[in-house]
């Protein structure tokens, strides 16, 4: 898991035609593959105008959507921020067994399709699921409803808060932290006048690349919603749903929207990263705690 | 305080750091923990800190006849220094210092006066007055490293762990701090142990030695008699003296 | 007074009490929900879902199609990755960012857009002369897609930290260029390339939203497998759908089995930290 991208600059001994090529060539596949869809997505938003685009969010069923976006993202984003955090804690600054199989296991909902993210909750709490008759007689929905959407949307993101803060966690050291303690701060002092301020910046970030993630989530929330228009649509489904109405400058309109949000997330990736360098102390090398016995230290 | 190390062994995943090893340190010693790269001699210091736990089995710590094996490092009254000072870079020098007295719950925590009173007087005491307001980040390593002692000290510890003090520190700035660091022992005359792999250091500055070799002690003396008499081939090896 | 396990830092129960809940609650327990559904009905039920045509026809383009956009990933995923840590060129800060863009957008937005590119009558598809969108093409474009920030971000660090060293050796010892890189650069940075590949594999294996547009959909030649899943659970088939789900999901254990054993071997030959 790799929480910043290492961008840095080696020497180069390739002859200069090989270097003009190769460039040339990031750019090109760079520039088709990944900008040109983004370009796209905003270029068919205003395609029609931008009266029509406004128009967009004048729609009620489409400001319903926005506001259940936000409200799922609300719920879904602080959770797996307390429980990134927590996950961080525990596995960076104690050792037991089966450490490193947990921290396998919290990435697990990055390689599952998020379909089966909404699947498994459609087992439990469908109409035909465990609890389907149960919730069905005290008339509590939860799938086709908020709560399911809640749930599909924890599913998919809680690896993402964790993903950033585990390793800069664990690249920081707990020296710091040994060393409040051997001053006498005990429990939660420890956390919040030590920790917290050194991982501020990677926890923000990684709050937002869970949100962006959330408000974007698709597959999952696809499936436990029932696409029920005005009540259970997220801003995802309203754009499939206007894209299959032909739609189309609505539809990338409220893409748009999204894809700013993306935008947002890396340009505030992209600062972070240029602070860390600057921000992390010149010396290097922290104790880390778990010993490699092939290399014991003093 | 007087401090007494019996039978401490430690394991780390199936690697032995410590076997089995005794020692003794009087009050108001400044002792020396010598020894190369793994031998075991930060981990003993840690373990004697309460920074790490021996297993089981695996030997008692006493402060003053007290067993405090299984005190927290806090309860021990220890002092400890991190060999790269462990500083905290969000907080300014003043603010490090007085952690140690912030953290305490209202009933023992002194007024804010007491403590800027406290931050000037150790500032005073390492030689560094006026730099309460900086960050660590602009400071030397020299000064850091007499910071993260003020640190430790503001708190009065009964004994003092230094790990690897002037490790990170070029030649110059480490002679005369060592110098300094033994007016300052003979000042304070707190209990202290250090740990160096640098035998000049150890030599130099402390009242007793200790080697150390892949977790066991090989030779516990002052200076002189270590050097004149080496109890073992590793040991006259290490200081490179000559067989007679 | 002897507690064998004492902890120097405070909150280990709590941390790690609170993460296994959370954890258990949200994930394991539906999971195992699901392999319970899966069975409920008995065997056949579940080897028929997994084995019937339409779902081999998926298997296809889910994991057919995954491992070849993997594959593209990694040759163009090493040259963009080759680029950024080794050339300076204006704007490099600028594309190196953009790398992460499919991991940025979401994956509606993303299906949509490569719709609008690659339809007959799209930016780029009425340039063609062969069909993109609705065909498998199509599914391999938006694969390629999801998959490229995996390949450039495990390759980069691997690249940067090759001690320049290795290559001046080399070269002193009288290799040119092009052997450099296949003896010493390339066997370097492979662990990384098939470590990235794999991620890319893993991630487009389970892709849903960038694909289900572009594809069009169309029975038993671009349908993947995830929608095959959907479509069983609106029509109520729940035992089928977990099937498909459960076979989707050992599948994913597997990758991520793969993946762990891979990033240690990475690790391991790249002299960084796992």
């Amino acid at each position: 898991m790799s929480a910043f991208s290492i961008t840095s600059h080696t020497p180069n001994h390739d002859p200069k035609p090989i270097v003009y090529a190769l460039t040339v060539l990031a750019f090109l596949s760079v520039g088709f593959l990944l900008l040109l869809p983004l370009v796209a997505v905003f270029a068919e938003a205003f395609s029609k105008g931008p009266a029509v685009y406004f128009e967009t969010f004048r729609d009620p069923v489409t400001q319903n959507s926005i506001f259940l976006t936000l409200r799922v993202a609300a719920l879904a984003v602080p959770l797996n921020t307390i429980f990134g955090v927590a996950a961080a804690w525990a596995v960076t600054r104690f050792t037991f067994p089966g450490r490193r199989f947990l921290i396998s296991l919290i990435e697990l909902p990055l390689w599952v399709s998020p379909v089966i993210g909404g699947m498994v909750y459609t087992m439990i709490f469908g109409l035909q699921g465990w609890l389907g008759g149960w919730l069905e007689e005290r008339n509590i929905q939860v799938i086709f409803a908020y709560p399911g959407l809640v749930l599909a949307t924890i599913f998919v993101t809680f690896p993402f808060v964790a993903r950033v803060v585990i390793p800069l966690m664990e690249s920081l050291g707990q020296a710091e932290e040994e060393a409040a303690v051997t001053l006498g701060a005990r429990g939660w002092q420890v956390f919040w006048r030590i920790t917290v301020p050194r991982i501020k910046m990677g926890l923000l970030y990684g709050i937002i690349l869970c949100n962006a993630r959330a408000m974007g989530e698709f597959g999952a929330v696809s499936v436990v919603s029932g696409h029920i228009r005005n009540q259970t649509c997220t801003m995802p489904l309203q754009i499939e749903i206007l894209h299959s109405e032909y739609q189309f400058a609505h539809a990338f309109a409220l893409a748009s929207v999204l894809s700013l949000l993306g935008i947002i997330t890396l340009m505030l990736k992209v600062y972070l990263e240029g602070q860390t360098t600057r921000r992390l102390p010149a010396e290097v090398p922290e104790r880390r705690r778990q010993r490699d016995p092939a290399t014991p230290n003093p | 305080m007087s401090i007494r190390v019996e039978n401490i062994s430690k394991v780390f995943e199936r690697f032995p750091a410590l076997n089995g090893v005794s020692l003794e340190v009087k009050e108001g010693d400044l002792l020396a923990l010598l020894g190369p790269s793994g031998s075991g001699k930060t981990t003993l210091l840690r373990i004697i800190a309460g920074l790490e736990f021996p297993g089981r089995d695996g030997g008692k710590i006493f402060l003053d006849s007290r067993d405090v094996t299984w005190d927290s490092a806090y309860a021990r009254r220890a002092g400890f220094v991190f060999q790269h000072y462990a500083l905290f870079n969000h907080m300014t020098v003043g603010e490090n210092i007085a952690f140690g007295l912030r953290v305490r719950p209202k009933k023992t925590r002194p007024s804010e006066q007491e403590i800027q009173r406290m931050i000037h007087e150790l500032l005073a005491m390492v030689q560094l007055p006026g730099l309460e307001k900086r960050f660590p980040t602009q400071l030397s390593g020299g000064q850091r490293q007499r910071i993260a002692l003020a640190r430790a000290l503001a708190v009065e510890p009964k004994i003092l762990l230094l790990d690897e003090p002037f490790g990170a520190l070029d030649a110059k700035v480490r002679k005369d701090l060592r110098k300094w660091l033994r007016e300052f022992h003979d000042r304070t005359g707190l209990t202290t142990i250090f740990v160096t792999h640098d035998q000049d250091e150890a030599f130099e500055l402390a009242d007793h030695v200790v080697i150390l070799h892949e977790g066991k002690i090989q030779q516990s003396g002052t200076p002189k008699e270590i050097q004149s008499r080496p109890a073992n081939p590793f040991v006259s090896d290490f200081l490179g003296l000559s067989k007679n | 007074m002897s507690r064998s396990r004492t902890h120097v830092l405070p909150g280990f129960h709590l941390s790690l009490g609170f993460t296994l809940f959370y954890f258990g609650l949200l994930v394991l327990i539906p999971i195992v929900a699901l392999t319970l559904r899966t069975f409920s009905e008995g065997f056949p039920t579940f080897w028929n879902a997994i084995f019937e045509e339409r779902s081999l026809a998926s298997y296809k383009n889910s994991f057919g199609l995954s491992l070849l956009a993997g594959g593209f990933d990694g040759i163009v995923g090493l040259i963009i990755a080759w680029v950024l840590t080794r050339y300076d060129f204006p704007f490099r800060r600028a594309l190196d960012a953009l790398i992460d863009l499919p991991f940025a957008l979401p994956t509606a937005v993303a299906g949509i857009a490569l719709t609008a590119l690659y339809s007959p009558q799209g930016w780029i598809g009425k340039f063609l002369p062969f069909k993109v969108a609705y065909t498998p093409l199509g599914i391999f474009i938006a694969l390629a897609f999801t998959g490229l920030p995996f390949v450039v971000r495990t390759i980069q660090p691997v690249l940067a930290q090759l001690p320049v060293e290795l290559e001046e050796a080399a070269a002193c010892l009288g290799a040119n260029r092009f052997l450099v890189f296949t003896k010493v650069l390339f066997p370097a940075v492979l662990p990384a390339v098939l470590t990235g590949i794999t991620l890319a594999f893993g991630r487009a294996v389970g892709e849903y939203g960038s694909v289900i547009f572009i594809a069009g959909n169309i029975a038993y030649y671009t349908e993947i497998t995830p929608l095959l899943i959907v479509m069983k659970l609106e029509q109520f088939q729940y035992s089928a759908a977990a099937g498909l789900g459960f076979f989707m999901l050992i599948v994913s254990f597997f990758i991520l089995f793969m993946i762990q054993i891979l990033q240690t071997w990475n690790a391991r030959r790249s002299g960084g930290r796992v």
